[in-house]
């Protein structure tokens, strides 16, 4: 409290317009129908008089002397009120120089506001906290008569706004020393559900700070794929055959240095992964949220952080870097184009674009409505082809409408097994209500349920093998509905359509029974078995869980507690990875398993009956 | 027919030496003066709490009734003169605004603020001596005439999506008045030169030669106002209004900025414009600058127990002033005081350097208004959203008005909406103090004019009553974004769109000011507006919402791609049409004409497809 009211009384003395915000943590939960809608207003409910639990943002506004006001750049500097760290200390005097800088700006066209957030229950929570109540505010039971009297602070509650949101600034100064030459900026962009800033914020950002500040920029990257051997040795390989292309055509630029390459992949690596996730890598994906960009930059100060001199110098660069971005978001008449939303980063400078990044994914999605008509029609085609050289023709006609329409067979086990996987991803909202739960007793209750559902299911709609369905047929059934659960996740999330096409479409395109008479010699059939049991043992969402965290962090303990807390993780954020796990990947996971596990006896039964 | 008068005037001034004694003959003279066309400058100055200064220049210009002066004018611009002759206005007002007036810290409840703080940009409104049937199509040709006349886009506001015709809610009138607003005109010196041009000295001298543009153009604050009335009885009066807040440019001003100290700043006349004014301009009737010193420094002289003179325990002006006034308000108290100089006596020998020094740090605030009001865009998307008005109690009704149960204070919100920003009237909703409350609780009479596509923008006029102990209300009102066609996009689309600001004034509150020490012969045109009958109003904020645009380079794509369809279907058509297979042996002496031809329209198709897969992955 001490320290919002300094610098209250600190952008007060700059002629900024000031208030308070006070918040109440959010605690989150489970929402089945909120996945698309954005969270609002779920912490409208203030109980009385607990103040003790809350946070309070201060905010500054400063208006552009002859500005409209239409506008606004939002500053954010994040900061614990309760345990304040000198790392904090040092980028709250970061963030209070650029504003005391920009008071006195005449070239500001649009308002500043500088968000001091209090993050003693989370950066996310305080930032998205103050946008929602600046969106969405709340006007019933929203008015608070001080009763404890503080009257100098009943002076700030008021709400201030400014107009239009342009773009936001995360920054902050990280904990670590920073043991290189030069000081260096982290960007974070990635917000929910794969959401990216426009691009042109961060290329402003890495060109001011690499080019006029001598800022060393770096974005995040998988530290263990930088020093692992195989991806050196392709990068090798790559290299030599790019020198020989060279060789023969100068022009063609394509042989990358080793070490550019494995830097390469491992940033872009942790770009894929953290769009796929689904979850905000900081703050700034609260402001995504409101369709606002923003950037998140951390500071990593090569000096030890209570040295006043280069304390002093820090300042001036991380200043002249703020102030330059500001100023830069300020001189646009529009918002930032269009177009640049949709990439992954490879290096702060470089990115793949979405007309690159497609066609790989295409490729891999295109054959399937190919490889499902061609199933359907040969199964059909074999069976009619049987039974014309058993009956000669004379139950030609009845066999063939037959064999039309077993397809509806096929779809109603796809049916019911999207019904379980529907169940399945709704279950955990019932079993989150339950009090006391550990982890591990609320997976294991969740596994339990979710496999009496589906012998309930069954029992009551026919298991597949009962009714009698071709493997061919419900084959080509899983691959058309993964290549339409495919296509649509692509829209919503595209990292982790590619990501999941990378397992799933394997998956689905080797599987077949393994009783199958197929006449293939021994060596062939037992590759296919292996890697349809391979395949199927990765495709299991717990297990393909436990092996990424095995290869990430080397340990192997099967903890099915860890598997409820990252599932509880992605629907808390409500990513949309929860759903295509949930309703894309085990629905089609399951009819691998059908497909692997299918008796075959089909044509023999019908070669029996007649 | 000119000498008939000028020979009346002759003699009645023949008469005026001859005969002192005879009053009647004096009245002639002084009924003759009024009849002739007049010009007047004046300037107020006037220190703000936040360390700034305000100017504001007052010019009147008037004319008699055109029938007495026919055509021609000594004084009065006749470009405006043939403007109110032709388009039959009776009253007109424009106004160019660069920036926010900040009704906290600069005052909200004063002349001023009520008659010259106006929204950023362009605001026209008039009012037409005409049939009602006519006047849309005059307001078409007026917007033309004066985008012309002061080098702005005033002529976007000829279009009916642009334009309203409020009843009571901006200004009570019988349906001859249209206003129009556009918010996102940029005001520079271009507007400024034709404005001054009307001017009979222009800036060349008297007090418009202190408009020094580069400190004029680096305020805060800048609206200049063009404001026109005309009858039959008193003639045409133009009334020209500069208004500026600026940042006194002195030395130590700077640092006091920037160690956030509280002590005012000392300037004069020359630190705000960097000039002096050297005399007037020889064709005013009178030239007058006014310093201005608010209730809220005159209560702290009252306090420090010395007299309001030019002179005191707080301050001291640089200058003696040649008269000194007090205003009184509707209590009898005084609550500002006025000190005036009269230019005539300074020249360029002696200029007049009007400032202020302060002699002890003060603190005061401006008076406000009841209510501040404030409106914000709620919702995120492209979809929806709403739009809200807050009024914050600003703690003066509490002063005011006894608070006694049934007490209110009423409101009138006007509000012009542009079509694609669909309003939905219906779902207004009223929260006082964080209950919701009945519509019919707090509005009081309400009227709409739904907008229609494409054709009219929506227009809402409303007068709320809420009650004295209010602390704060809150208006919601939802809205669906429209979609545009192509066409309809203005340049810069893509930043978004401007809802004008919304216009609310207190009817019960008044800002006129009465000086009643001020001898009768004590002619000013600045202090008769501030008499004037003015109704305490505020601005609110212009809001931008973003609308869906298109990708505006989409059609440009279109026509390559199908260019380069077209081109390959075409050309592989003519291939097949011109080939027969018979044919082939004997054309075989034709052979290498036909080949250079085909090779010829291969190499443009494969050019064309080239250039086009190129332009393809730009753009992706």
């Amino acid at each position: 409290m001490e320290m919002s009211k300094f610098i209250v009384q600190q952008m007060k003395d700059l002629g900024a317009e000031v208030c308070y915000h006070e918040f109440l943590p959010h605690s989150k939960h489970f929402h089945p129908l909120k996945f698309f809608t954005s969270m609002t207003n779920d912490l409208a409910v203030r109980p009385n008089g607990t103040y003790s639990n809350s946070g309070t943002n201060t905010i500054g506004i400063i208006r552009a002397p002859r500005g409209d006001g239409k506008e606004a750049i939002v500053l954010v500097t994040p900061y614990n009120p309760q345990r304040v760290q000198a790392n904090e200390v040092l980028s709250l005097a970061l963030g209070f120089s650029v504003f005391s800088l920009l008071s006195r700006a005449a070239w500001l066209s649009k308002d500043i506001v500088w968000l001091s957030a209090d993050s003693q229950f989370g950066e996310y929570t305080a930032v998205s906290a103050w946008l929602n109540q600046y969106h969405n505010p709340m006007f019933v039971g929203g008015v608070k008569h001080e009763p404890d009297g503080i009257a100098e602070k009943a002076e700030f509650t008021d709400f201030k706004r400014a107009g239009t949101m342009a773009a936001a600034l995360i920054f902050k100064v990280g904990e670590t020393r920073n043991y290189g030459d030069r000081d260096s900026v982290t960007m974070y962009a990635e917000a929910s559900n794969g959401q990216m800033p426009n691009l042109d914020l961060l290329n402003v950002v890495h060109y001011l700070a690499v080019h006029r500040q001598g800022f060393r920029v770096n974005i995040e990257t998988i530290s263990s794929l930088l020093s692992s051997a195989w991806l050196r040795a392709i990068a090798e390989v790559i290299h030599t055959l790019g020198s020989i292309l060279r060789k023969i055509n100068p022009d063609w630029k394509l042989d990358i240095t080793a070490s550019d390459y494995v830097e390469g992949t491992a940033n872009l690596a942790s770009s894929i992964y953290n769009q796929a996730l689904g979850v905000p890598t900081g703050s700034h994906g609260a402001f995504r949220d409101y369709q606002v960009d923003a950037v998140s930059l951390e500071f990593s100060p090569t000096f030890y952080i209570r040295n006043e001199n280069a304390k002093s110098s820090f300042l001036v660069r991380g200043g002249r870097l703020l102030e330059g971005v500001v100023r830069s978001v300020n001189n646009l008449l529009e918002k930032f184009h269009q177009s640049f939303f949709l990439y992954f980063l490879t290096a702060p400078s470089k990115f793949i674009s979405v007309g690159v990044y497609m066609i790989p994914f295409a490729l891999l999605v295109v054959p399937l409505p190919i490889v499902a008509a061609a199933l359907a029609d040969g199964g059909r085609k074999k069976g009619k082809s049987i039974d014309a050289s058993k009956t000669k023709g004379s139950a030609d006609n009845l066999q063939t409408e037959g064999g039309s329409w077993e397809w509806l067979q096929a779809a109603r086990v796809l049916l019911v097994i999207q019904l379980w996987a529907v169940i399945v991803s709704l279950l955990p909202y019932y079993i989150s209500q339950i009090p006391d739960g550990t982890p591990i007793q609320s997976s294991v209750i969740w596994v339990v349920l979710a496999i009496l559902t589906l012998i309930v299911l069954y029992a009551m709609f026919g298991s597949p093998y009962s009714a009698g369905v071709e493997w061919k047929l419900l084959k080509a059934t899983m691959i058309t509905s993964i290549s339409i659960g495919l296509g649509l996740m692509s829209i919503i999330n595209f990292a982790t359509a590619q990501l999941g096409a990378l397992i799933v479409i394997p998956m689905c395109l080797f599987s077949r029974p393994l009783k199958a008479q197929l006449g293939l010699s021994f060596l062939p059939r037992t590759v296919l078995c292996a890697s349809n049991i391979l395949l199927a043992v990765f495709g299991f969402p717990p297990a393909a869980l436990l092996i990424m965290k095995g290869l990430s962090k080397g340990s192997w303990t099967v903890d099915l507690g860890d598997f409820w807390a990252s599932m509880e993780f992605l629907w808390e954020w409500s990513s949309a990875t929860y759903l295509y796990l949930f309703l894309v990947h085990l629905p089609c996971w399951l009819l691998c398993i059908h497909v692997l596990l299918h008796p075959c006896r089909q044509v023999g039964s019908k070669v029996k009956r007649e | 027919m000119m000498m008939p008068p000028s020979t009346a005037r002759r003699l009645c001034f023949l008469s005026l030496l001859l005969l002192l004694l005879l009053l009647a003959a004096a009245a002639s003279a002084t009924a003759d003066a009024a009849a002739a066309e007049e010009f007047t400058e004046e300037l107020l100055l006037r220190p703000l709490p936040d360390r700034k200064a305000l100017a504001h220049f007052h010019f009147r210009s008037s004319a008699p009734p055109a029938s007495a002066a026919g055509r021609h004018h000594h004084l009065f611009p006749k470009a405006i003169s043939q403007l109110v002759q032709k388009f039959h206005i009776s009253e007109l007002e424009l106004s160019f605004t660069q920036g926010r007036w900040n009704y906290e810290q600069w005052g909200g409840y004063d002349p001023m603020s009520t008659n010259n703080a106006k929204p950023p940009g362009v605001e026209l409104w008039a009012i037409f001596d005409l049939p009602l049937a006519e006047i849309d199509a005059t307001w078409k040709n007026l917007t033309h005439t004066l985008s012309g006349l002061f080098c702005a886009s005033i002529n976007f506001l000829e279009s009916s999506t642009a334009f309203s015709a409020p009843r009571w809610g901006f200004k009570l009138n019988e349906g001859n008045l249209r206003y129009g607003a556009l918010p996102r005109e940029a005001v520079c010196t271009e507007n400024l030169t034709p404005w001054l041009k009307l001017l009979p000295c222009r800036d060349k001298a008297g007090i418009a030669s202190l408009l020094y543009r580069p400190s004029v153009y680096k305020g805060y604050y800048h609206s200049q106002k063009l404001k026109l009335k005309s009858s039959q009885s008193l003639g045409i009066i133009l009334d020209q209004t500069l208004t500026v807040v600026l940042q006194p440019n002195t030395v130590s001003g700077k640092q006091l900025h920037s160690t956030g100290g509280q002590l005012q700043p000392s300037w004069s006349m020359e630190h705000l414009f960097s000039k002096k004014l050297s005399g007037k301009c020889l064709v005013s009737k009178s030239s007058r600058v006014f310093v201005e010193i608010e209730k809220g420094i005159v209560d702290n002289v009252d306090k420090a127990g010395s007299d309001v003179s030019s002179n005191n325990d707080l301050f001291v002006l640089s200058t003696a002033p040649d008269r000194s006034l007090k205003e009184l308000d509707n209590l009898e108290v005084q609550s500002s005081s006025l000190y005036e100089y009269d230019v005539n006596n300074y020249n360029s020998d002696k200029p007049l350097n009007v400032g202020i020094t302060w002699k002890l740090p003060l603190i005061w605030s401006c008076t406000r208004a009841p209510y501040h009001a404030s409106r914000f865009l709620m919702g995120s998307g492209n979809e929806r959203g709403s739009i809200a008005m807050s009024f914050l109690s600003t703690g003066l009704d509490k002063q005011l008005v006894d608070s006694s149960n049934d007490c209110s204070i009423k409101a009138v919100v006007f509000q012009v909406v542009p079509w694609y920003v669909k309003v939905y009237y219906h779902s207004l909703e009223v929260f006082i103090d964080g209950n919701s409350k009945a519509i019919s609780e707090v509005v009081d009479k309400i009227h709409v004019t739904p907008s229609e596509d494409k054709l009219l923008p929506g227009t809402m006029e409303m007068l709320l009553k809420f009650p004295c102990s209010m602390q704060l209300a809150t208006l919601t009102l939802d809205f669906d974004k429209g979609f545009l066609h192509i066409d309809e996009y203005p340049p810069d689309a893509n930043q978004g769109f401007d809802i004008p600001s919304a216009l609310v004034s207190f009817p019960e509150f008044n800002s006129s000011r009465s000086y009643p020490e001020a001898d009768p012969l004590f002619v000013s045109p600045l202090l008769e507006n501030f008499k004037e009958d003015g109704v305490v109003k505020s601005y609110t904020e212009v809001l931008l919402v973003p609308l869906t645009t298109p990708d505006f380079s989409m059609p440009y794509n279109v026509i390559t791609f199908t260019c380069t369809v077209l081109a390959l279907y075409f050309g592989s058509l003519l291939n097949a049409l011109r080939r027969r297979i018979g044919e082939e042996e004997r054309g075989l002496k034709k052979a290498a004409l036909v080949r250079e031809l085909q090779f010829a329209l291969l190499q443009s198709q494969s050019q064309m497809l080239r250039w086009s897969t190129i332009y393809f992955f730009c753009w992706i």
